[in-house]
C-alpha cells in the first residue's frame, strides 16, 4: 500500500515525457498475459471445432466453384445435344446428362453460382433491413417497438415458404424477386434477434457510462450497441444462408423461383423428378449440392456460436488448458 | 457559499411503480439539497438504497430528476436541450462503480480514452489523438502500449484507472465518483484513492465522492453528507461530523466503525440500528428515521424535520436539535402539495 503518497508534493509536469518513469513515480503497469486480437482468438476458436472447421473448408470450397464456374465447367451449361441424353456419370461427364443431354456437372457447378447470389443478396436485404428495424425498436422502445413487433408476430404467423411464394405471385418470377422475397421472409428473423440482444445490451453500465461523456444516440448505436449485438446476428446470418438456399430450391422447384433455363439446384431437381427411373444422377448430384451447402453452414453456424459467446470462450480456453481437446 | 460550483436545489427523483397512474412511486431522492465549492470533495454516505446513487446520477442527468433544480457554474442543468446536454456533460464527468461493467467488453481501452476526446473534437490529427490517448494513461500509472487491449485483460484496479482516464479526457470540472473503490481490493483502494487525490491537487478537480464506507470517504472529502431513505440527514466538515454527529443515524453509523486500537475497541459503544430500512415507496410519517431511531419521542411522528443548521456550517435534520416552530412540516411545504396535484 502506498499510503504516503498524497504527502509527497505532486509532480507538476502532467507526464509530458512518457516512457521513462521517474523515481518518486510508480512503476507503469501493464496488464499480465499475452495480448491477441479478438478477432483471431475467436478464429482459434471456431477452428479447433473440428465440425465447423470442415464446415468452413466446405464454403470456401463452394464459394471459390461459384466464383471460377466459367473455368470449372466441362461444357456449355445451355448446350442440347438430344443424342447424348441419360449418359450415366463418365470421365467424360462426370455427373452425367440430363434429358437434353446437357452436362450435369458443369450445370451443378454454375448452379453454385446462382444458389450462392442468391442466398447472400437475399440474406444481405434481410440482415440489413432487420438489424435497422430491431436496433431501432429496441432502442427507442415504447409505441415503435410495439408496432414494429406486432408487425413481425405476423409475419412470423405465416409458414416461410408461403410466404415467399405469396410474394413471388405478387412480383411475378425472376431471379431478382425470388431474392427479393427471400430478403423478406428473413428480415422479421433478423429483426427480433437484434431487439432482443439491444433489450439487454442498452441496459448495459457502459453504455449509460458513454452517454455521461456526452455521445449521441447515433455514436452510442453504432459504436456501442451494434459491436455487441453482432454475435447472435453473425450466427443468425450462418443459418439463414443454408436456410435461404433452401428456401431458394423449394421455389425453383415449385416454379416460384428461378426460371429455365438458368441452372438452379431446386430447378435441377424438379426437372430430375420426372425421369427418376431414367438416371438416378439427375436428382442426387443437385440434391447432394444443398444437402452438403446447407450443412456446411448449419456447422458453421453452430461454431460460431460458441466462438463467440464470451462464456464459451473460458470454458473452452479451460479445457484447452487443461491437457488437449477432448474427441 | 457563493464559490459554489455545484447547487443542488430540493433534488427529487421518483420512479413510478407499475403501470398505475395512482402516484405510487419509489421516492429514491426525496428533496435533496446541497452545495459544492469549487475543488471541493463532498462525500455522500449512506447505507444501499437510500439513494446517494440515484442523486449522483440525477445531477449528471443520467436519470432525469422529478422536481428539483441543479446548477453547475451559473448554469441551470435541467433546462439544457439535448445538444447542449451533450455539451456540457465535457465538464461533468463520472466515476462508476463496476469499472468492468463500465467499459465496452468490445472496445480496446485506448478507444475507450479516444472516444472522449472525439465526441468533444478535443484532438487535432490521428498522431495528436495517439499521444493525447498515451498521456491520459500514463497520467493514471498505465503504460501507453496498453492501449489497445481490451478491458477483460485488465485487472480490477487497472480496469477503474481506465475509467478514470475516460473521465479525465474531457478534461472535466467536476467528478462524481460513484462509490469508486467498492469493488476493489482493499489493497487497490488505498491506490485508487491517493490517485483521485493526486489528480483533484494537480487538476484542480471538484468531487461528489459517493461511498458507503464512512471511513473511505473521511480520507478523501472536505465536507460529508450522511443520506437516509432519500433524504440528508446530516451535512458538515469532516472533522466536525465525526466529533460531534448531531444526528442518531451518524452517531449509529460512525459507531459500527472499529477502532484499531485494542484499549478503545473494547471500549467502544456501540449502536445497533434495529430494524430494517422502511420502504422508500411508503416512507413513515414525520421523520424518515424514527422507526430505527433510539431517541425517538412523540413529536417524531407528526413532524417532518427539515435540515437545519446546528451550529455554524453543520447541518442536521433531526427534531432533538430543532425548535418545534423551525421544523417543517413536509404535507403543508408548498412543493409537496404542487408536486402531489401534478
Amino acid at each position: 500500500m502506498s499510503d504516503d503518497r498524497p504527502d509527497q508534493p505532486p509532480s507538476d509536469e502532467p507526464a509530458e515525457e512518457p516512457r521513462q518513469p521517474s523515481a518518486e513515480q510508480p512503476e507503469l503497469e501493464r496488464p499480465e498475459g499475452e495480448h491477441r486480437p479478438q478477432w483471431r482468438q475467436t478464429l482459434a476458436i471456431l477452428l479447433s471445432n473440428r465440425a465447423a472447421a470442415v464446415g468452413l473448408v466446405v464454403l470456401i470450397v463452394m464459394v471459390l466453384t461459384a466464383v471460377f464456374a466459367d473455368q470449372l465447367i466441362r461444357f456449355p451449361i445451355n448446350e442440347d445435344n438430344i443424342a447424348n441424353r441419360f449418359a450415366p456419370p463418365s470421365a467424360d461427364h462426370w455427373f452425367g446428362t440430363d434429358d437434353l443431354g446437357r452436362d450435369v456437372y458443369s450445370r451443378v457447378v454454375m448452379g453454385a453460382r446462382v444458389s450462392l447470389q442468391v442466398a447472400a443478396i437475399s440474406v444481405t436485404i434481410s440482415l440489413v433491413a432487420g438489424t435497422l428495424l430491431g436496433l431501432i425498436a429496441g432502442y427507442r422502445g415504447g409505441w415503435l417497438d410495439t408496432v414494429t413487433m406486432r408487425a413481425v408476430d405476423v409475419a412470423f404467423a405465416f409458414p416461410a415458404v408461403l410466404l415467399a411464394i405469396a410474394l413471388v405471385a405478387v412480383f411475378g418470377p425472376s431471379l431478382r424477386n425470388t431474392m427479393i422475397a427471400i430478403g423478406i421472409v428473413f428480415t422479421p428473423i433478423f429483426a427480433r434477434v437484434v431487439r432482443g440482444s439491444v433489450l439487454s445490451v442498452r441496459e448495459d453500465l457502459y453504455i449509460r457510462a458513454i452517454r455521461s461523456l456526452g455521445a449521441s444516440d447515433g455514436r452510442i448505436i453504432l459504436r456501442h450497441v451494434l459491436p455487441n449485438v453482432a454475435a447472435p446476428v453473425i450466427v443468425q446470418t450462418s443459418l439463414s444462408l443454408a436456410f435461404a438456399i433452401l428456401l431458394e430450391a423449394a421455389l425453383s422447384f415449385v416454379g416460384a423461383g428461378v426460371q429455365r433455363p438458368t441452372p438452379a439446384w431446386g430447378l435441377m431437381l424438379a426437372d430430375a423428378q420426372r425421369f427418376i427411373a431414367q438416371g438416378w444422377w439427375l436428382s442426387v448430384f443437385p440434391g447432394m449440392a444443398i444437402f452438403v451447402t446447407v450443412m456446411a453452414f448449419n456447422l458453421m453456424g453452430d461454431g460460431l456460436r460458441d466462438a463467440l459467446d464470451p462464456r464459451q470462450r473460458t470454458l473452452i480456453e479451460a479445457r484447452g488448458a487443461g491437457g488437449g481437446e477432448d474427441e | 457559499m457563493s464559490d459554489a460550483l455545484v447547487t443542488v436545489d430540493d433534488l427529487s427523483v421518483y420512479f413510478p411503480v407499475g403501470r398505475r397512474r395512482d402516484g405510487t412511486a419509489v421516492k429514491a431522492v426525496d428533496g435533496v439539497s446541497f452545495e459544492i465549492a469549487k475543488g471541493e470533495t463532498l462525500g455522500l454516505v449512506g447505507e444501499s438504497g437510500c439513494g446517494k446513487s440515484t442523486t449522483g446520477l440525477a445531477l449528471l442527468r443520467l436519470v432525469e430528476p422529478t422536481r428539483g433544480s441543479v446548477t453547475f457554474d451559473g448554469i441551470d442543468v435541467r433546462e439544457l436541450s439535448a445538444r447542449d446536454l451533450r455539451r456540457w456533460r465535457r465538464r461533468a464527468a463520472m466515476i462508476f462503480q463496476d469499472p468492468y461493467a463500465s467499459l465496452d467488453p468490445r472496445q480496446p481501452v485506448g478507444e475507450a480514452v479516444g472516444e472522449a476526446l472525439d465526441i468533444h473534437d478535443l484532438h487535432q490529427g490521428k498522431q495528436a489523438r495517439r499521444t493525447r490517448i498515451g498521456e491520459l494513461l500514463e497520467r493514471v500509472g498505465l503504460h501507453p502500449d496498453v492501449a489497445e487491449r481490451y478491458p477483460h485483460e485488465f485487472s480490477g484496479g487497472q480496469r477503474q484507472r481506465v475509467g478514470i482516464a475516460r473521465a479525465l479526457a474531457c478534461e472535466p470540472d467536476f467528478i462524481v465518483a460513484d462509490e469508486p473503490i467498492a469493488a476493489l481490493d482493499v489493497s487497490i483502494q488505498a491506490q485508487v484513492m491517493n490517485l483521485m487525490a493526486e489528480l483533484q491537487r494537480d487538476l484542480d478537480l471538484t468531487y461528489l465522492f459517493i461511498a458507503h464506507d464512512l471511513a473511505a470517504v473521511q480520507h478523501v472529502s472536505d465536507r460529508i453528507a450522511v443520506m437516509y431513505l432519500g433524504r440528508i440527514v446530516e451535512l458538515a466538515d469532516r472533522i466536525d461530523i465525526y466529533r460531534s454527529p448531531q444526528h442518531p443515524y451518524t452517531q449509529a453509523l460512525l459507531s459500527a466503525i472499529p477502532v484499531p486500537e485494542p484499549t478503545r475497541e473494547r471500549s467502544r459503544r456501540r449502536i445497533l440500528l434495529e430494524g430494517d430500512l422502511p420502504s422508500p415507496m411508503d416512507p413513515p410519517s414525520g421523520c424518515n428515521f424514527r422507526t430505527r431511531c433510539a431517541e425517538v419521542f412523540e413529536a417524531c411522528g407528526r413532524v417532518d424535520p427539515a435540515l437545519a443548521p446546528v451550529t455554524d456550517g453543520h447541518e442536521a435534520a433531526c427534531l432533538l436539535h430543532h425548535d418545534q416552530g423551525q421544523a417543517v412540516e413536509r404535507s403543508h411545504h408548498p412543493d409537496a402539495r404542487e408536486h402531489q396535484k401534478a
